[in-house]
């Protein structure tokens, strides 16, 4: 790899300082960024890593929802939400292999936001919250786009906030080679409306299918998705794997699957 | 330069390492522990894994900056304190778990990993776990064995053909 220079903060507060210089990163577990980097996809002067900040580690009641610090490893998320929430435990659990979820964060993973990772799903679901070094971001206005996000230069995300809805479930479609989903629905159903966010499909990255939410809302049960057309197969993301006509197949048909497993 | 100290196989080392060393280069060239191998250097191929802090991680995808303070294992703290091999170890051998040989030290850092975890995993288990690890050689049937034997289950016999 090329050089770069190396900072490993114990604080937020001294993490957001070392980030202030031009061409530095936020490195969280760095299961991505690190093969990008060695392909120099992305080329940042200074890695600041965020693993070593104790108050962004960890898992805990949060009222009626769940903190998980943005440090937080996938392996610890699966372990320590097993029963408070099984579905996002079991998201975290599948996530890339062992190795992958013993380094990778749930916050590097939403601020990096890939179109096909699974904790955007899951985060958007959970009716999830944002929060940053400077301010909380409702999910539904962090995720922007294809890796894009509401972050600003130097904006670190210190932790996840989710609702914990009656029951849920992610249903994903496995692309066998990368582990990541190929598509796949987190579907949670809430006392008041029903939440469908699906990942791996869209050109514009993880998307809240609203025509189910109604749908499932007025008729909680997987009969309610077949009515339903599937979502535009000109805007889903088009490669050797699959067409884009065949995620949005996949988008109800793994909606349907979400639905039968609650 | 980053000054890490940390213990690898129980023993404190310390040395100093550019931001871009990666773990796997700090224990291969400065530690001279080539025993933990590098397949793909992209993190595919598990041939690295090591153990830090109890977790299996890929070491070709931890920068040696990241293992201050950490605790690593690595294959060559595996055996037997008289040198002879681990109860895992052993079971690799006994059932034919390896051919080539490249993968083995990173197969047997994630089954061990994995017997932490779950001490009598089903067959299915062991596979589903076994995701990051690839063998070129062996069609993972025999390694699947030799953990399951490793674990303390019954294994059927490989029948000779």
């Amino acid at each position: 790899m090329y050089d770069f220079e190396f900072e490993r903060p114990r604080s937020i507060a001294d993490a957001v300082k070392a980030l202030k210089t031009e061409e530095a990163i936020a490195f969280s577990g760095g299961q991505t960024l690190m093969p990008t980097m060695k392909q120099r996809l992305a080329m940042p002067s200074k890695v600041v890593s965020l693993t070593a900040i104790e108050e962004m580690r960890g898992v805990r009641q949060d009222g009626s929802g769940i903190w998980i610090g943005g440090a937080t490893t996938h392996a610890t998320v699966a372990r320590e939400t097993k029963d408070s929430y099984p579905a996002l435990s079991s998201l975290a659990a599948r996530i890339g292999d062992p190795a992958v979820r013993a380094r990778g964060t749930i916050g590097g993973s939403v601020a990096n936001n890939d179109p096909s990772a699974c904790y955007p799903a899951g985060v958007l679901a959970s009716r999830g919250v944002i929060v940053t070094d400077r301010r909380e971001i409702p999910a539904d206005d962090f995720f922007e786009g294809m890796f894009m996000t509401a972050l600003e230069e130097g904006e670190i995300v210190t932790a996840v906030k989710v609702e914990v809805p009656e029951t849920a479930h992610y249903a994903k479609f496995i692309q066998p080679a990368s582990r990541f989903p190929l598509t796949a629905v987190f579907v949670a159903k809430y006392g008041d409306g029903v939440r469908v966010a699906v990942t791996g499909a869209s050109e514009s990255g993880v998307f809240r299918w609203t025509e189910a939410e109604d749908a499932l809302s007025g008729d909680w049960s997987a009969d309610a998705v077949d009515g339903l057309s599937a979502p535009d197969g000109s805007d889903m993301i088009s490669d050797l794997h699959g067409t884009g006509d065949y995620r949005a197949h996949l988008v109800k048909v793994m909606t349907k699957r979400a639905v039968a497993a609650c | 330069m980053n000054r890490i100290e940390l213990k690898v196989n129980g023993k404190t080392v310390s040395g100093e390492v550019e931001g871009r060393t990666l773990l796997v280069d700090f224990l291969r060239q400065t530690l001279r522990l080539t025993g933990t191998h590098v397949g793909c250097d992209t993190s595919q191929c598990g041939a690295c894994t090591i153990h830090m802090n109890g977790m299996p991680v890929k070491s070709c995808s931890v920068l040696a900056a990241e293992a201050d303070g950490a605790e690593v294992t690595t294959i060559e703290g595996m055996a037997n304190a008289d040198g002879s091999l681990n109860t895992m170890q052993q079971a690799f051998q006994d059932f034919h778990g390896l051919q080539c040989g490249f993968c083995t030290p990173g197969m047997v850092m994630a089954a061990t990993a994995l017997l932490r975890e779950n001490p009598k995993p089903s067959e299915g288990e062991i596979r589903h776990y076994l995701e990051g690890n690839i063998c070129r050689c062996t069609g993972y049937h025999n390694i699947v064995k030799a953990i399951q034997a490793a674990s303390g289950q019954d294994v059927t016999p490989v029948a000779a053909e």
